[in-house]
Formats: C-alpha cells, sequence, structure tokens
C-alpha cells in the first residue's frame, strides 16, 4: 500500500492551496475539480474523498464511476480517502451515504473533468468537438483515430483550475460501462498477500510503542500509582496526567507487559444500573417526548378494532465488537501533530483534536487509514487522541494499540431501548390502529470539536477528571420508529432519555435495528392475530410499488407458502431503510431444538432496492454482511455488566456468530438504471432479527420479544407456552 | 542480548527479542511482516495465525522461542499479487473479503486445511475455521472460497 507513509509535507501536493476550511462541508459551488481528482503525468487518476473506506469497499464503487464519467480503465484510478489536508470536507462517513455523496461530488467533477479535457483535445488536434471520441484515458478525432492525445499529454501533473459547473453533462445510464457491472476490489489483492493495509501496519521512523492503562469502571478515578513495579522491565516510561495512565517502550512487547504489571489503584463507584432490570430503570427514566408521526385519531380507532395486539420489546446495549482493536500513530514536528487513525470523520476529529491539545486547527493533520470493519463509531477516534497526546509527552512519535479488552470497555456502545406498541386490526384485517413508543438516549456521541478541551474524547475526560458528556441532539433512536404501512391512525412517539448509563454512540443502522425489530414483529403478530398471511397483511398495507416489489421478490425466492421440513420456521420482515433509503425485505428459516433452546437459522434470503446499482458483487456482499451480523445480534449479542465494571470484556464473554452456526444467504437484487443510487451499507440489517423472531414464532409456537434470542430465553418461553397452552396467540 | 535463529518463509533471519516475546510481536515489529494482525492477544479470534509447519497456530502468544527450530510461513510467505497461492487466488476469484483484516487467519488456516484434507467437506471446512471470528460475516464468501481453494489447489493432481 504506497500510502501508509504519507508525502512528508502537504505543500508537496496539488491541492494543498485550496484546503478547505475547518467547519465548512464541500460543496459543488466551493468547490474545484482540482478539489476532487489530479491526473499525474503517467495518466494515473487520483481521487480525493473526504469519505473513508470501512471496510464496505465503497472506494471501488467511488472509482468505478469516477472512470466511468472519464472512460478510463478501473486500474488507472487510485483513491485517496479521508485526510485533512489533501481531500474535501465531506463530513462523516456513516448513515450509508457515501455512494450519494460521490454520485453528487467526485462523479460529477469527474464528469466536468471531461468537458474540460475534450475541449483541450480539441484546441490541441484542431478539431470541432463534435467529432473528438475519448476511450481509454484519450480523446482521438472520430474520422482519423492516429490524431489521439492522452489525457496525460493534455493535463498530466498540472491543475485545471476550473470549477465544477452547476450543470455538468454526465452519461446516461444506458451509456454505462463500468458502473453496474460487478467490480473487484481495488483493495483486496494488497490484503490477501500481507501487505501493509491498515493503521496497525503504520511504522514511523523513531516510534514508540504505547499502552494505555484504561480505568476499570466508567467514572473510576486514579488513586495510586506504583512506577517501581514495572521497574524491571528495560525503556519503559510511565506516563501520568491526572486519571490517564500509559506506558511507553521502544518494544511493543515491553509496553505489553508493563501494562499488564504496572500497580495502580483506583477508585471506583458503582454507577451502573441492575443488569437484570434495566429495562425497568429504563422506563422509569425521566423523557422528552416528541411526535415523530401523528396521524387519524388512534385513540378513537381502537373502539372499531375487531383484534388489538400489544406487546414490549427489549433492546439490549451491543458492542461494534470489531475485529481490530483501535490503533492509531502520532507525530509532532514543527509544523504541528499529524495523527494516522481510522476516524470516521477526519473533519471533526481534527477539531476536537485542536481543542484537547490546545493547537490551531491549521496545525493538526488527521489521516485516514483503514483498520477493521467498524460498523460505527468504535474506539478509534479515541485511540487517535491518546496517540496525540503520548507523542508530545513523548517528544517522539507514538503508536497507541488498545487491548481487546481496552476495546470492550471503552467503545461507545449501540444504546438499550425499549419499545411498547399496540396494533388495531379491523374485522376486514385492515390496520386502523396503531400506536409506538421507544424509549431511547440519542444515538450520536462523537467528538465534533464543540466540547472544551477534548472533553468528548476519552483521554480528554481523564485529563480533565469529568465524565463522559451524554450525547444530546436528539438523533438516531427515532430511525425508523415510523414504519412504512399505510393506515389511517397512528401515533409514533419517541421517548428522548437524557443519559444512559454506558458510554453510547452509533452503531449500525442506529435505532432502526430496534425499531423494526419492534414494528416488524408487532406486524406478524398483528397479522396472525388477525389471521392472515404476514406477507399478504404486509402488502395489504404496502403502497410504494418499489416496497411491494422487495416484498414479492424475498417471499418468491424464498418460496414463502411452501411447506418447510418438520421442526423448521418462517419469518419474513421489510422496512425501508430511514423511511427514505434502500429497502429491503428478509424471509429467514430457521429451526428451534426444544430440548436446548438452541435457535439455528439456516436460511437468510434478502430482496433489496438501492436504486441504481454501482457495483453488484459489492451490494450482494454488503447483504450477505448485514445479514449475518445482524443474525449474530439477534442469536447472541448482549453486553453485560455488573454495578460497577462492563464484564463483556473478550470473545468468550461477548460470543459472536461462528462458522458453524452461519446461515446460507441468498441475494435478490432489484437494479433501477433509471433512479439514483441508494447506499447499500445497513438497511438490510434492520430486518434480519424481525425475520428471526417472526420464523421462531412460526416454528416453535412463541414469541421472543427480547433481544438476543439465547437458548435460555426460548427454553423459557417453551416452558410458560406449555403452561398456559390454548391461549390465542397475541390477545 | 542473544540473537534467536528462526526460519521464516524459507529464509533463516536472527531476531534479538527475547524468547519469552510473542511471535506476533517479533512478526511484525523486528521482521516488519504485516500478515498477521493483533486481533485479540487471547488466541481467540485467528487474525494472528502462521502456519508453524503444517499447523495454522496463533501467534500472538506464543514465545517466540517455541518456534525457533520450526518453519514459520506468514501469509505472504504463500504467494504475492503477481504469483498468488491457489489460497489467495481463490479469495480473490471469490471477492471473500470486505475490510480483510480476518482474511489473514482464514487463508492460512485454509492452507493447512486443505493440505492435509485435499477435499473437505462442507462440516469439515465449518469446523476447521470455527475458531477464526470474522466481524463483516464474511463466512458465506470465505465458504465459498475454501471449496475454490481446494479445486485450484489439486486441479493438476488431484491424487497427490
Amino acid at each position: 500500500m504506497s500510502d501508509v507513509l504519507p508525502p512528508e509535507s502537504p505543500s508537496a501536493d496539488l491541492r494543498a492551496e485550496s484546503a478547505p476550511s475547518p467547519w465548512q462541508l464541500a460543496t459543488l459551488e466551493s468547490m474545484r475539480i482540482d478539489d476532487w481528482l489530479a491526473i499525474a503525468p503517467d495518466g494515473t487518476l487520483t481521487i480525493f474523498s473526504g469519505k473513508v473506506e470501512l471496510g464496505t469497499g465503497v472506494q471501488t464503487a467511488l472509482a468505478q464511476m469516477v472512470a466511468e464519467e472519464l472512460d478510463l480503465p478501473l486500474a488507472s484510478v487510485r483513491v485517496v480517502m479521508g485526510d485533512t489536508a489533501r481531500t474535501p470536507n465531506e463530513g462523516l462517513t456513516t448513515g450509508s451515504q457515501t455512494v450519494r455523496t460521490f454520485w453528487n461530488g467526485a462523479r460529477l467533477a469527474a464528469a466536468a473533468a471531461r468537458q474540460a479535457l475534450v475541449a483541450m483535445a480539441a484546441e490541441r488536434l484542431e478539431a470541432p468537438i463534435a467529432d473528438l471520441s475519448v476511450a481509454d484515458g484519450a480523446v482521438a478525432s472520430v474520422e482519423d483515430a492516429r490524431r489521439r492525445v492522452t489525457y496525460a499529454e493534455l493535463i498530466g501533473g498540472k491543475r485545471f483550475d476550473v470549477p465544477v459547473p452547476a450543470k455538468t453533462p454526465v452519461k446516461s445510464a444506458s451509456a454505462y460501462l463500468l458502473v453496474g457491472a460487478s467490480a473487484r476490489r481495488l483493495d483486496l489483492i494488497a490484503k490477501f498477500s500481507g501487505m501493509p493495509s491498515f493503521v496497525h501496519d503504520v511504522r514511523l521512523p523513531g516510534m514508540l510503542h504505547a499502552r494505555v492503562v484504561r480505568p476499570p469502571s466508567p467514572g473510576a478515578t486514579l488513586d495510586a500509582l506504583d512506577e517501581s513495579s514495572v521497574a524491571d522491565i528495560s525503556n519503559v516510561r510511565v506516563v501520568r496526567l491526572r486519571n490517564f495512565v500509559a506506558v511507553v517502550a521502544e518494544r511493543e512487547e515491553q509496553a505489553v507487559r508493563a501494562a499488564r504489571q504496572l500497580r495502580v489503584t483506583w477508585r471506583e463507584t458503582p454507577s451502573l444500573p441492575a443488569f437484570e432490570t434495566l429495562y425497568e430503570t429504563i422506563r422509569q427514566q425521566p423523557a422528552t417526548d416528541e411526535i415523530a408521526r401523528e396521524q387519524g385519531d388512534v385513540d378513537a380507532a381502537w373502539n372499531d378494532a375487531a383484534t388489538v395486539v400489544s406487546a414490549s420489546y427489549f433492546q439490549p446495549f451491543q458492542a461494534h465488537a470489531t475485529m481490530g482493536p483501535s490503533c492509531a500513530v502520532a507525530r509532532f514536528d514543527d509544523a504541528g501533530v499529524t495523527v494516522w487513525c481510522q476516524s470516521q470523520g477526519v473533519f471533526a476529529l481534527r477539531n476536537a483534536l485542536a481543542q484537547l491539545l490546545e493547537l490551531p486547527v491549521e496545525r493538526v493533520r488527521v489521516i485516514f487509514q483503514e483498520g477493521a470493519g467498524c460498523y460505527g463509531h468504535t474506539g478509534s477516534d479515541d485511540a487517535a487522541a491518546d496517540a496525540a497526546v503520548l507523542a508530545r509527552e513523548m517528544n517522539a512519535p507514538v503508536r497507541v494499540q488498545w487491548s481487546r479488552e481496552d476495546e470492550f470497555a471503552w467503545e461507545p456502545k449501540s444504546p438499550a431501548m425499549v419499545m411498547e406498541a399496540r396494533a388495531g386490526v379491523d374485522a376486514q384485517g385492515r390496520l386502523i390502529a396503531w400506536d409506538y413508543g421507544v424509549w431511547t438516549p440519542p444515538h450520536v456521541g462523537r467528538p465534533t470539536g464543540m466540547a472544551p478541551q477534548g472533553r468528548d474524547l476519552l483521554v480528554g475526560q481523564l485529563l480533565q477528571g469529568v465524565s463522559q458528556p451524554q450525547p444530546r441532539a436528539h438523533v438516531g433512536g427515532g430511525r425508523n420508529a415510523p414504519t412504512d404501512y399505510t393506515m389511517p391512525n397512528a401515533r409514533v412517539t419517541v421517548h428522548w432519555l437524557a443519559s444512559s448509563p454506558l458510554r453510547i454512540s452509533s452503531f449500525r443502522s442506529l435505532g432502526a435495528f430496534a425499531n423494526v425489530f419492534a414494528n416488524e414483529s408487532l406486524m406478524d403478530e398483528a397479522a396472525l392475530a388477525a389471521r392472515v398471511d404476514p406477507v399478504t397483511f404486509r402488502l395489504r398495507h404496502l403502497d410504494d410499488p418499489r416496497a411491494r416489489d422487495v416484498l414479492e421478490a424475498a417471499a418468491r425466492q424464498a418460496g414463502w407458502g411452501e411447506p418447510l421440513p418438520h421442526g423448521v420456521g418462517r419469518g419474513v420482515a421489510f422496512a425501508r431503510y430511514e423511511n427514505t433509503e434502500a429497502y429491503a425485505a428478509a424471509v429467514a428459516d430457521v429451526h428451534v431444538d426444544p430440548a436446548s433452546g438452541v435457535v439455528r437459522v439456516r436460511r437468510i434470503v434478502v430482496a433489496h432496492d438501492c436504486g441504481l446499482i454501482i457495483n453488484p458483487d459489492g451490494v450482494r456482499n454488503q447483504i450477505e454482511g448485514n445479514a449475518i451480523q445482524a443474525a449474530s445480534r439477534a442469536l447472541k449479542e448482549e453486553v453485560r455488566f455488573d454495578s460497577t465494571r462492563i464484564t463483556s470484556l473478550d470473545w468468550e464473554s461477548y460470543p459472536i456468530l461462528t462458522f458453524s452456526e452461519t446461515p446460507d444467504v441468498e441475494c435478490v437484487l432489484l437494479d433501477r438504471p433509471d433512479q439514483p443510487p441508494m447506499g447499500a451499507g445497513e438497511a438490510t440489517t434492520t430486518v434480519i432479527a424481525p425475520a428471526i423472531a417472526n420464523a421462531i414464532a412460526h416454528g416453535a409456537g412463541i414469541r421472543l420479544r427480547q433481544i438476543p434470542f439465547t437458548p435460555a430465553r426460548v427454553r423459557q418461553a417453551l416452558a410458560e407456552m406449555g403452561s398456559t397452552a390454548g391461549d390465542a396467540v397475541g390477545k | 542480548m542473544a540473537a534467536l535463529a528462526l526460519t521464516v518463509n524459507g529464509e533463516r533471519r536472527e531476531v534479538t527479542s527475547p524468547a519469552d516475546t510473542p511471535l506476533l510481536y517479533v512478526l511484525r515489529d523486528e521482521l516488519g511482516l504485516s500478515a498477521p494482525l493483533f486481533g485479540c492477544g487471547l488466541e481467540q479470534c485467528g487474525a494472528c495465525k502462521v502456519l508453524l509447519g503444517a499447523e495454522p497456530v496463533a501467534s500472538c502468544r506464543l514465545p517466540v522461542g517455541a518456534a525457533v527450530g520450526m518453519q514459520i510461513t506468514t501469509l505472504d510467505g504463500l504467494g504475492t499479487p503477481d504469483e498468488p497461492h491457489p489460497v489467495q487466488q481463490a479469495f480473490l476469484e471469490e471477492q471473500a473479503a470486505q475490510c480483510g483484516y480476518c482474511s489473514n487467519g482464514m487463508m492460512i488456516t485454509t492452507a493447512a486445511l486443505i493440505w492435509r484434507t485435499p477435499h473437505p467437506t462442507e462440516e469439515q471446512i465449518r469446523s476447521a475455521l470455527d475458531d477464526n471470528l470474522c466481524r463483516c460475516g464474511s463466512h458465506v464468501r470465505i465458504l465459498r472460497a475454501v471449496k475454490r481453494a481446494a479445486s485450484l489447489m489439486w486441479e493438476e493432481s488431484p491424487d497427490v
């Protein structure tokens, strides 16, 4: 990987003069072609993107879009992502918005570059533009192919120095050669050959290795530290800055050993609620209510309902559980500090680091390097801050590697949530009333640079002796709380909690994971109570043809309605992500073993519509991954804690799905070349848990309303069903 | 510090790390090999695997002293971008990764599996990979890649 070590100085780069303002997001109006791309003398094209590659393969989709507009082979495209000195500020890489951002940004810049290149060629070849054609990075006369000039000859190593026009002609979808065809990922050859690919592989001359010795629990303060306890390890320095303790060594294994061996006493307080009664605690907390949807007269409609079902659903704290614990490298020099890390928002992190280090923003450079898949806000930003503080303290480049236990204990979790819902169906089997409430804290606790002294970063909190600030902006918890179904009377309320006992932030699909689980479970409960087939029931309430298409496609592919082997249940779920993004429907086949209570998901079928598909194999990869990860979350995952500490600290105490437990996954892609592309990174995640819950209800006759669906909960539900046999489902 | 002599990817390498240093740090920090990755340090996830002889082993806790005298093979020792090993070729053809952080352990495990069991059954594959974790959910692709690797590996001499 060429980019592990960056150019020594940002000014060596063509783009440095137009470095964007620290707070302003890039807009087409404010940008020039050179802000997005550069063509080198050898003809290779480099794209500069403020978005980053989180392991989804999105850089390949970006390269496809840009190469398409410029008629360049994919092999001549390079991608530089997330460098505050070199790339436009395109905000955070979140919310499955990256493909949309490319579509409305870099793609248009590429189209504008093509226009400019063709105009230059017309001059050089003394031919009218209408008589020129473009292929393989060169412009040629249609009549005489020997009259030809390459992009490299026209612009190689030079700036375009033109803005991107407001109305740039772009290729039509019917002319696409690269977009819409499966392309191999640009990054996998290097990764499969063991070449340096990750932030973990960044090495600088004179670099020291650090481990942070973290407090054992939230809010713990440092009582005593015995430096002599590591005196037998050579070349180790203990850094103590208020509650921030770290060991820094010349060799990594020395730092690892010192961190383990250092005698530290912490003062802890039992600040966490009782684990067993977490959901009661959540429901009793004060909340700020937001009406997310209100239509018709719900309170009056219950009178007309022939069937009413009501239920509560529970979502635990869950961990991103990235395979590679957070890592970062930082270096100070005369220009300021440079930090290599896996931040999802290098510009926001730069602002936060400037606050933390009390440096002008211009003296902080953040460079993204790939890490392991993160699926949201992990410890990456915090590791970057650790490294920056320690590099300054040591006056040397420092690499900080979090331990597995650090990552589980300190990465922000996906919040626990409670959903209470009630649905009324009339005698004709139509939904006439729907009342849904979700109790959730905000889901976004990212560093922004708005907090003084970097208090939105762990190290800032340890240095200042303050606790984690609670996220205030009401974001994420209400995602997909409203359904996509048409009904006359509905009310959806988001009860925003002011605080969370564990540190929290964004995890794939945010609140939509729990909200779609609750909504789509209740849809099934309502359908069954009204004795209507679950697919028929959903279709009855779906007007959007694209929504109907994905649901019907999933049902058809799965063989909905066909007989199943003994003991196997089949369930369905549908959602449009954020009610405005990609559509996904899933059908799950599960087997429940009554003796052990083990739920085995055998097969998942997903139908998916994300508009125009850029890279079909990339979309399939995302669907498969979302399905398996969400199945893992549904079946196994729950962060546990005692009154003081998080106790899910490794892969044994926080198990995830293994190969033996992996279902088959089948994808049906509904391509919409006439529609703009939407992200495929999250939609599937939302429909898996409810499809599994509905399949368990179908196969075993038990309704599981609390994630995860552990063997113990299955056995308990089976026992309860045995003791109340004969009760009508859902009544 | 007395030097230890290792055999890594067929070459003799002298290292100065103490004998109790985990092999992973010796390979990554002293020999500059980036293929094995730190995932847990607990022998639970498989990201740090290397071949010791023909055995796939986690290198994150294994003392380097215990690897003296053994053939150590890392992923980059199996093949290169220009001359990929059949396992690497199969993973490429199946695009069997998302972030790629677990890929090292998956491919090391696969190489050992198809060496010992040239035509593994689905169950043998799943069982062999069970102590390798993948968080992105690339499992179905990896399963396909292992099957493809077996057929690429042995297509010229299926009876080996």
